[in-house]
């Protein structure tokens, strides 16, 4: 479990996160929705710790994270494992050499085991005979895979991803979606992820929260969020002409 | 005055996190050798095609300007040996580099920061900095020493090709000149200066780049800046390293 007590933060006079509190759970999809600029990048780059928070604790299962020093810090980032919204390969490095980069760094496998726990990785995201390519020769929705097969290769607790379907078709997004639905259950990770994707929440969501103008305005699951009476949650939920029809 | 200031400790805070031990020895060796590579190894021919038609130039322009009949022949060769020794191969070197490596190095560095591979190694509890950054400083004051040596002999060769196809001079006088009153101290001089210059080509980019934030016009920017503030550098250092290691 993650929880997020009381934090704000502030870059100069710009309060973007003012008192969230949150908890994520163990075994399920936890969803950080909101418009761009309400601040759910901050918040979910803030419980990573890239972002110090001004105020409040950040608690990985019992230890309080944002007041480790950095070298307990690395012991928890160790157990994470990061989706960034445009997969952040390494563009140098082929798809195998992504995915075996983190288990060259920590893990005490062998070199055999190394490649093995790498095919496993991109066998699970379907991607087996993709190890010679590089990133660039590859789809958009195969990044995100790729990506997902280095975040889940050293077996992480805690799993994030920062718009997992920016920029892909809606036919991709559903097999993201559905990869990471699985992944959570598979690992049992804490999986938390910050997306304005409304199909991925009605999907997948197991606990969202609404993020707006920097407060946590609302919390739910995916068939309360479609019956809310919240004026902002509605008018961002209902934004688009599908979603309208579908509450009709 | 502050923002330089500000500048300065950020850069000795970012070299403090640069000059960390590295987390994996087999890694950071791998990275060493594909950094010798790049800043060294691809950065020969540009070294022997400047390196060579400087050593002609300076050859030809020597031999024709010396018209009073006092001064001996073999002062061209001399002339050619000690300008290579004592300042083009490090300096100008120095300079070349800073523009073809420090963009490089701007450029790599800046992109992975605008596409959050930077934080994704972060994140994974990568000391980004080290691991980036330390290879780059080694494999440079590795490899760019080297390169001045490298210089220094296929400018010498320049000149004598110069002098074989002009003949500005006799052939014998430009040998008899670059082999006359050989000061070894000159070649250290020179090789010093080209490890600290090293230590600025791959720092200063490296810094201007870890710390952008936006998009390509931003990398753009901070490749422009890196080569520029290098340079100032580059001639800065040269003047008080002379002073120090000449006077």
């Amino acid at each position: 479990m993650i929880e997020v007590k009381n934090i704000s933060k502030s870059f100069e006079e710009n309060h973007v996160l003012k008192n969230i509190s949150l908890t994520f759970k163990r075994g399920e999809t936890n969803m950080i929705i909101g418009q761009s600029g309400s601040g759910k990048t901050v918040l979910l780059k803030s419980i990573l710790g890239i972002h110090t928070i001004d105020k409040g604790q950040i608690i990985y299962g019992d230890e309080v994270y944002s007041e480790m020093n950095n070298k307990n810090k690395q012991k928890i980032r160790e157990q994470i494992g990061m989706v960034f919204q445009g997969g952040a390969l390494f563009d140098s490095s082929t798809v195998f050499e992504n995915v075996m980069f983190p288990l060259q760094m920590f893990s005490s496998f062998t070199k055999t085991e190394m490649e093995k726990q790498a095919h496993f990785c991109l066998e699970r995201v379907n991607l087996e005979n993709s190890d010679h390519l590089y990133p660039g020769e590859v789809s958009g929705g195969m990044q995100k895979r790729i990506a997902i097969a280095r975040a889940i290769a050293l077996n992480p607790k805690y799993l994030f991803f920062d718009e997992p379907n920016s920029g892909l078709d809606p036919k991709t997004s559903i097999v993201i979606d559905n990869l990471i639905k699985d992944l959570t259950v598979e690992f049992n990770t804490v999986t938390v992820i910050n997306t304005h994707d409304m199909n991925s929440v009605v999907e997948i969501g197991d606990n969202i929260a609404f993020i707006y103008e920097g407060e946590n305005w609302w919390t739910g699951d995916s068939k309360e969020i479609l019956k809310a009476d919240n004026k902002e949650l509605n008018e961002f939920v209902f934004a688009t002409k599908l979603m309208r029809s579908i509450k009709k | 005055m502050i923002t330089f200031f500000y500048h300065i400790g950020k850069y000795f805070l970012f070299m403090g996190k640069v000059l960390k031990k590295p987390q994996k020895a087999n890694i950071f060796i791998k990275d060493l050798f594909f950094e010798i590579e790049k800043l060294g190894i691809n950065s020969i021919i540009i070294v022997f095609i400047i390196s060579i038609f400087m050593g002609a130039v300076i050859t030809l322009q020597t031999a024709y300007n010396l018209e009073m009949p006092l001064i001996p022949l073999y002062v061209v060769g001399l002339g050619t040996r000690d300008s290579m020794f004592l300042e083009f191969s490090s300096t100008i070197i120095a300079l070349i580099l800073s523009g073809k490596v420090g963009a490089n190095i701007a450029s790599e560095i800046g992109t992975m920061k605008i596409r959050e591979q930077i934080e994704a190694l972060d994140m994974m509890g990568v000391r980004s900095e080290s691991h980036l950054v330390l290879p780059k400083i080694i494999a440079a004051i590795f490899s760019f020493p080297l390169l001045t040596l490298f210089s220094m002999f296929v400018g010498i060769w320049g000149g004598y090709l110069a002098v074989y196809f002009t003949g500005a001079i006799p052939i014998d006088n430009y040998i008899y000149g670059t082999h006359y009153y050989f000061i070894p101290f000159y070649i250290t001089y020179s090789l010093i200066k080209m490890v600290v210059f090293a230590i600025i080509i791959s720092t200063i980019p490296a810094y201007q780049a870890y710390y952008i934030s936006g998009g390509a016009l931003e990398i753009g920017v901070a490749s422009t800046k890196a080569v520029v503030y290098s340079s100032i550098l580059i001639l800065f250092f040269n003047v008080v390293l002379t002073q120090i290691l000449l006077s």
